[in-house]
């Protein structure tokens, strides 16, 4: 029951839900501002959800029909169960498992997965270059944030969450050394680019794919990726801040706004990139810069 | 499912169909998304895509090479949708009304498909962006 609590309710999908649809609001509405806009009323990313489950799915004639149905569920799952392992450490309700990062940070690659598979079994010709693009980019950006969490994880001496956050509680929090900005701003990036958000949209590209990998997703299984989409835009800051910070609730939320505010910036001034380019910048810079940070947290500066 | 409903009204995600338009009306489209109009308040925004729409914004006297095409776009978006017929042209084949290739507005190509097609008519060459943002409005009310 109590499991049932922590999954469903909080800190699993409905908290994370109405944190991450408010979150999808508060970036909709800072980019209205930033280009002169009003944006959005606070209700807008549950009038999108709520207007999705109330029309018509369209499944195409070539795509096979039930896998295209339930692989959006899929990716909801296993983003909501993630949220709530980190959650449940974070807000000190268990004690996680040896491990955990890991798992997390996996099942947070499962929706890119799964959006592989509708993309690739709904026929379109869009879509297929859009499924390319998304394995090149869920490539691309798993090496440098691999090695960061590596780092981190054997500065602190466990891949467990509690020993992490507790390591961060008496030799204060990553963020505050030279590695930790260095992995601070590799992270984000990677973050960044499994959102799926510009500079990192290609596989979505909306001007020159025509929505890409969605386009055709319609109603409820559009709606069941927003929320995926959603849930990962709350549960990925709160990652970044259990690597990066560590300490305290009040502390965590103002990270958390932080680092919400640091993602739509670069949305808002950064043109889209090349998928050879992304591959060049993860690979080359990004893993370069981790590798760097690895080295001075080696060093201990 | 109400509250769904209500919900359908508060976003309306657009899909832009240019059917032989002069692309006067599309270069007045683009205006709504300026923050000068902003309908993204309204959660309005333009979509990539036929399959994520709610309202097909349809510009242009429809030709016989268009016809075809609008049909095509029209089943593939997801039902309950709107469409609106912009501009002059959209709304009565304009000036180009006798010409030899056009097959009528686009409520008439439209009725053929589907008899119960909701239409809005936006009529101006082209319109004002005000009377874009009024237009949509009313075609939500009915439905």
């Amino acid at each position: 029951m109590r499991l049932f609590i922590y999954y469903f309710v909080f800190p699993g999908f409905i908290f994370a839900s109405v944190v991450g649809l408010l979150t999808v609001w508060l970036d909709r509405k800072v980019s209205a501002r930033i280009q002169w806009r009003y944006g959005p009323p606070w209700y807008q990313g549950f009038a999108d959800i709520g207007k999705l489950l109330y029309k018509e799915v369209i499944i195409p004639e070539e795509a096979f029909g039930s896998g295209f149905m339930a692989a959006p569920l899929f990716g909801l799952a296993s983003v909501t169960l993630a949220v709530t392992i980190l959650c449940v450490s974070f807000f000190g309700m268990s004690e996680g498992f040896i491990g955990d990062i890991i798992v997390v940070w996996y099942l947070f690659a499962i929706p890119a997965i799964a959006l592989i598979y509708i993309g690739s079994t709904s026929g379109n010709p869009l879509s297929s270059v859009g499924v390319s693009r998304e394995i090149k980019l869920l490539l691309s950006y798993d090496l440098p944030m691999i090695i960061v969490i590596v780092m981190i994880a054997s500065k602190a001496g466990s891949f467990s969450i509690r020993a992490v956050m507790e390591w961060q509680r008496i030799n204060g929090s990553n963020i505050s050394s030279w590695y930790g900005i260095i992995a601070f701003a590799v992270a984000i990036f990677c973050i960044q680019a499994k959102l799926g958000r510009v500079p990192f949209d290609l596989p979505e590209a909306e001007t020159e794919l025509g929505s890409g990998i969605l386009m055709e997703l319609s109603g409820g299984v559009l709606a069941a990726y927003e929320l995926s989409k959603a849930i990962m835009l709350f549960g990925l800051p709160i990652f970044l801040i259990i690597l990066f910070w560590g300490k305290g609730i009040i502390g965590g939320v103002l990270m958390y706004l932080l680092i919400v505010v640091l993602l739509i910036l670069i949305k808002n001034t950064n043109p889209r990139v090349r998928i050879d380019h992304a591959m060049k910048y993860f690979w080359g810079w990004m893993s370069g810069a981790a590798i760097l940070a690895g080295i001075l947290a080696y060093f201990g500066v | 499912m109400d509250i769904l409903k209500k919900s359908f009204k508060k976003s309306i995600w657009v899909f832009h169909l240019s059917t032989a338009a002069c692309n006067n009306c599309d270069i007045e489209v683009l205006e709504l998304l300026t923050p000068r109009y902003d309908v993204e308040r309204f959660g309005i925004k333009l979509v990539g895509s036929p399959r994520h729409a709610d309202a097909l914004l349809v510009c242009g006297s429809v030709n016989a090479h268009a016809k075809p095409r609008l049909l095509e776009v029209y089943r593939q978006t997801p039902k309950p949708c709107l469409v609106v017929a912009f501009g002059s042209c959209g709304c009565s084949s304009g000036i180009f009304r006798d010409s030899y290739s056009i097959v009528g507005p686009v409520d008439k190509v439209l009725k053929e498909e589907d008899p119960d097609a909701k239409i809005v008519y936006i009529p101006g060459c082209p319109p004002k962006p005000e009377a874009m943002i009024e237009g949509i409005i009313k075609g939500l009310e009915a439905i």
